[in-house]
């Protein structure tokens, strides 16, 4: 069973969509909590503090913090690997182009392999930067508030993290109203609604997320 | 009118292709695409040249043999088949880049005239119902409610032509696929096989080699019958529903 899905072209794309919701789901969350960066430090450290005990006594020290981190990393690998298998075969099916070009609509499909691959690419990065510290000068482990402000006061740290952002706005765009139809839950009566709430989060997320550099650029995070 | 024309010359399926450039002159504004290519190939036949090998049959845009992609567009310019294309579309003096559907699936078997018969291998699939020969049934005997009706014939109108297929960045073959499996799951006469169609179906699309949806839906403007995007969304539930079903059993 489980093979005849991941063989098919169907199955990988509900793969796709299964795990690029689960990604939105944690996204939205991720960025309600960093804008807790805006009621300082003590605020801001102590939700980073709390992440790693949620769930005690049930759970010990930091064990929902690394299912959440499972979780996630099975759903970046299984979304990457059907993106690139997909793609790839999308890429064989279509080899030879029209000699007449024209302006095709595929400006989404475009953005979706190029955003995924800056998504991806931003993903590891983001990790190395402000959970291991490996590409952190200076990284203080347990001072998260110091850390974000440390990464926002580069120029490069800001052009990486607006760039990426703005690439997730509009793969979650295309991929939110996309997951809709590949699940099967799209409708013409539904068509609108799917859509606009595509475009909120989209907005939502980008905004949420591009706040924290933004904030401390202009000082009122410092 | 007087027209230069572009058009893609290939010998067989192993030769190379490329485009060749021809004048038509006395074209009339009434004359359908393929009446003025009748005009050409004449020319061409007078001065012992090669026609130009292109598929056609009902020549009144119900039986999907005709192709061509058109100044970049499957059918050309309007929401029509190239059978059903006028000149009166095109400008005096203009010039039209004439090619043949492309995608892997469909290979090119001689200048215009691809191979489609990828598309016949998905209907033997499963794209048929189960029933007795013999005298048509009593027309009331299975009751289709209306809307159901209607949601069959909106996709029964699919003509099998490929421009789907010609149209998608990725070579794919939903739009097409799911007009078949949705006319026929809707209605009682294709509930016995509901389940089967569905999945085989779509593993022979696979197994031809088309390419995977990114919806973006380049099929549905180009399909000259209007089928929906949305067919393609009702093709993934319902292929999601027949996996959920199988795996039950
Ligand atoms: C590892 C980095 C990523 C890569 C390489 C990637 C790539 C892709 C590609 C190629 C598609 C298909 C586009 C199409 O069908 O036109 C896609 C769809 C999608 N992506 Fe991503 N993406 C990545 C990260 C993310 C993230 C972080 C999210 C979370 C918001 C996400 C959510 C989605 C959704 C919801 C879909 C729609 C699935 C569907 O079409 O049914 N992706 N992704
Ligand atoms: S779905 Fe439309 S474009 Fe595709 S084969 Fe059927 S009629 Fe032609
Ligand atoms: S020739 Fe039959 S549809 Fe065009």
């Amino acid at each position: 069973m489980a093979r005849t899905v991941w063989d098919s072209t169907l199955g990988k794309k509900t793969v796709m969509a299964v795990s690029g919701l689960i990604m939105l789901l944690y996204l939205v969350v991720h960025m309600i909590g960093n804008l807790k960066i805006f009621f300082g430090a003590g605020e801001f450290d102590h939700y980073a503090h709390w992440l790693r005990t949620v769930g005690e006594p049930f759970m010990h020290y930091e064990w929902t913090l690394w299912l959440v981190r499972i979780v996630l990393v099975a759903a970046v690998v299984a979304h990457a690997v059907s993106a690139y298998q997909l793609s790839r075969r999308d890429i064989r099916a279509r080899p030879s182009k029209y000699v007449h070009k024209r302006p095709r609509a595929s400006y989404a499909t475009r953005t979706m392999r190029w955003g995924g691959v800056i998504l991806g690419l931003f993903i590891v990065w983001h990790i190395l930067d402000l959970t291991t510290g490996t590409v952190h000068p200076g990284f203080r482990p347990g001072h998260p508030y110091q850390n974000v402000v440390d990464t926002f006061s580069t120029w490069y740290g800001n052009v990486i993290y607006i760039v990426a952002m703005l690439a997730l706005g509009l793969h979650v765009r295309h991929g939110f109203w996309s997951a809709a139809q590949t699940l099967g839950a799209g409708s013409r009566t539904r068509d609108r609604a799917l859509k606009t709430v595509a475009d909120v989060l989209a907005l939502l997320l980008t905004a949420g997320f591009i706040a924290v550099p933004v904030g401390v650029m202009t000082g009122v995070v410092s | 009118m007087k027209l230069t024309l572009r058009v893609w010359r290939q010998k067989n399926a192993d030769a190379d292709g490329a485009m060749s450039t021809y004048e038509v002159d006395g074209i009339s504004p009434d004359m359908s695409f393929l009446e003025m290519l009748d005009t050409l190939n004449e020319e061409l036949i007078l001065h012992g040249e090669d026609p130009v090998a292109f598929d056609h049959d009902c020549r009144e845009g119900i039986c999907g043999a005709c192709s061509l992609v058109i100044n970049g567009d499957a059918h050309g310019p309007e929401r029509t088949t190239t059978c059903q294309l006028h000149m009166r579309s095109f400008e005096d003096g203009d010039t039209i880049d004439i090619e043949p559907w492309r995608a892997s699936a469909f290979p090119v078997i001689k200048d215009l005239v691809v191979d489609r018969s990828a598309f016949d291998r998905i209907i033997q699939a499963g794209g048929y119902i189960t029933a007795p020969t013999g005298a048509a049934p009593e027309a009331h005997a299975t009751p289709v409610p209306k809307p159901d009706a209607d949601f069959a014939f909106e996709h029964a109108e699919c003509i099998g032509c490929g421009a789907c297929v010609a149209a998608c960045p990725n070579g794919a073959a939903m739009l097409f696929t799911s007009a078949k499996i949705n006319h026929l799951n809707v209605l009682p006469q294709g509930a016995p096989e509901r389940e089967t169609r569905v999945l085989d179906m779509v593993a022979q699309m696979d197994e031809e080699g088309f390419g995977g949806c990114t919806l973006t839906g380049e099929c549905a403007t180009a399909c000259p019958k209007g089928i929906p995007l949305m067919s393609i969304t009702g093709m993934n539930k319902e292929w999601l529903r027949a996996t959920r079903k199988v795996s039950k059993r």
